[in-house]
């Protein structure tokens, strides 16, 4: 029963955590728990009914965090140092499963396949968008999560507040009638990555319209990943995606990897 | 877990037991991070991973023994020079935590 309904929102791309204790008391003993808008549902039991409120109130700031951990508590749920003395300890695996994070790409052209290709590989949900009916449709694009035939400004006003350090948008259209308005919705949002298509030339004239739509705060422009990927001297699509995941990696975890965005010269040598 | 929920429904309908072993816990370097998770049927069949293939022939033979002494799950330690639990361990150096259990729930 914990199973099915565990199984049935990681596939629905629900929010949940799954607490097991892996050792002491009741080794084995299993507690779901899943926020939805309204009421929290739990399901099962890790042997006490305190220790289950006070893991369950603990696994929702896990899973906000989209952290997974153990976690140790007294078999009634006491945490202090001083209540734990003396007492079996109960050790808590708190598995966290948060929606899969999202990539929105704006521009329906090859690289476009490519890259969602990649991203589905690393478990994003994709997103496909470009205001072109003939290039924007679902035959193109069957790896896609979500085919919009729309502009970026509305796309970006309805789910731009739902994305967050995970997430990615990528700009591969190349036309200043779509770049300017995805660029500035993107810069609204607090996604963790903005990368954007284009030669060095191509992302100066950028600069310049950019500006006479009023975006010229060097903390935006720094978020602007352009030209977009990693110098990994990829020509085809397909390594132009890796060489952007891999740059939407390193960004996430904070390392410092050659991004073409920080070095000058040719892309194609 | 969400790559072998279709193996893992595959053999509920067929009635099978099956056991889950999933990381816990990382020392050091560990190709898996906690959540990592695989499975393995009564019969010997499995699905997923929990390293990058170093100890997963292991954890079978132990997924399989704690199905049949009806154990309900325990912890498992997996570490390059770690001669007590098995002759198996991470070529990277690391120890992994495994919690193998029978699902049951």
């Amino acid at each position: 029963m914990i199973y099915s309904a565990l199984a049935d929102r990681i596939r629905n791309n629900k929010p949940v955590v799954l607490l097991t204790v892996i050792d002491g008391p009741n080794t084995g003993a299993t507690l779901l728990v899943a926020p939805d808008q309204e009421k929290i549902e739990t399901l099962g039991s890790l042997g006490d009914s305190e220790l289950d409120r006070v893991a369950s109130r603990d696994a929702l700031g896990e899973l906000e965090a989209g952290r997974t951990s153990v976690r140790n508590y007294g078999p009634s749920g006491q945490v202090t140092p001083e209540d734990l003395q003396d007492t079996p300890i109960v050790r808590v695996f708190v598995e966290s499963f948060s929606p899969p994070p999202q990539m929105i790409i704006f521009g329906a052209v090859d690289f476009t396949a490519a890259l969602a290709r990649v991203a589905k590989v690393l478990g994003y949900y994709v997103v496909v968008c470009d205001a072109r009916e003939v290039f924007a449709t679902k035959r193109r694009f069957p790896m896609a999560d979500e085919v919009l035939v729309t502009w970026p400004t509305p796309v970006l006003a309805e789910r731009g507040p739902n994305l967050g350090a995970r997430d990615a948008i990528c700009i591969l259209t190349h036309d200043p009638k779509f770049d300017v308005p995805a660029i500035q919705g993107a810069l609204a949002t607090s996604v963790g990555y903005i990368g954007v298509m284009g030669s060095r030339k191509t992302h100066a004239k950028r600069l310049e319209r950019l500006a006479e739509v009023g975006i010229t705060e060097p903390k935006d422009l720094a978020r602007l990943m352009s030209p977009i990927g990693l110098d990994i001297g990829s020509r085809t699509p397909e390594e132009t995606a890796i060489s952007i995941c891999a740059e939407i990696i390193g960004k996430r975890v904070g390392r410092t990897v050659p991004s073409l965005a920080n070095s000058e010269g040719p892309i194609h040598r | 877990m969400r790559e072998i929920l279709g193996d893992i429904d595959r053999w509920r309908t067929q009635n099978k037991r099956i056991a889950v072993a999933r990381v816990v816990d990382i020392e050091g370097s560990g190709p898996r991070d906690p959540g990592a998770a695989m499975a393995v049927s009564e019969d010997g069949e499995v699905c997923g991973s929990v390293s990058g293939g170093c100890v997963e022939g292991a954890v079978v033979a132990e997924a399989l023994e704690i199905l049949k002494s009806n154990s309900p799950g325990r912890l498992v330690k997996f570490g390059y020079s770690d001669d007590e639990a098995f002759a198996v361990g991470l070529t990277c150096g690391g120890t992994v935590h495994l919690f193998i259990q029978p699902l049951t729930w």
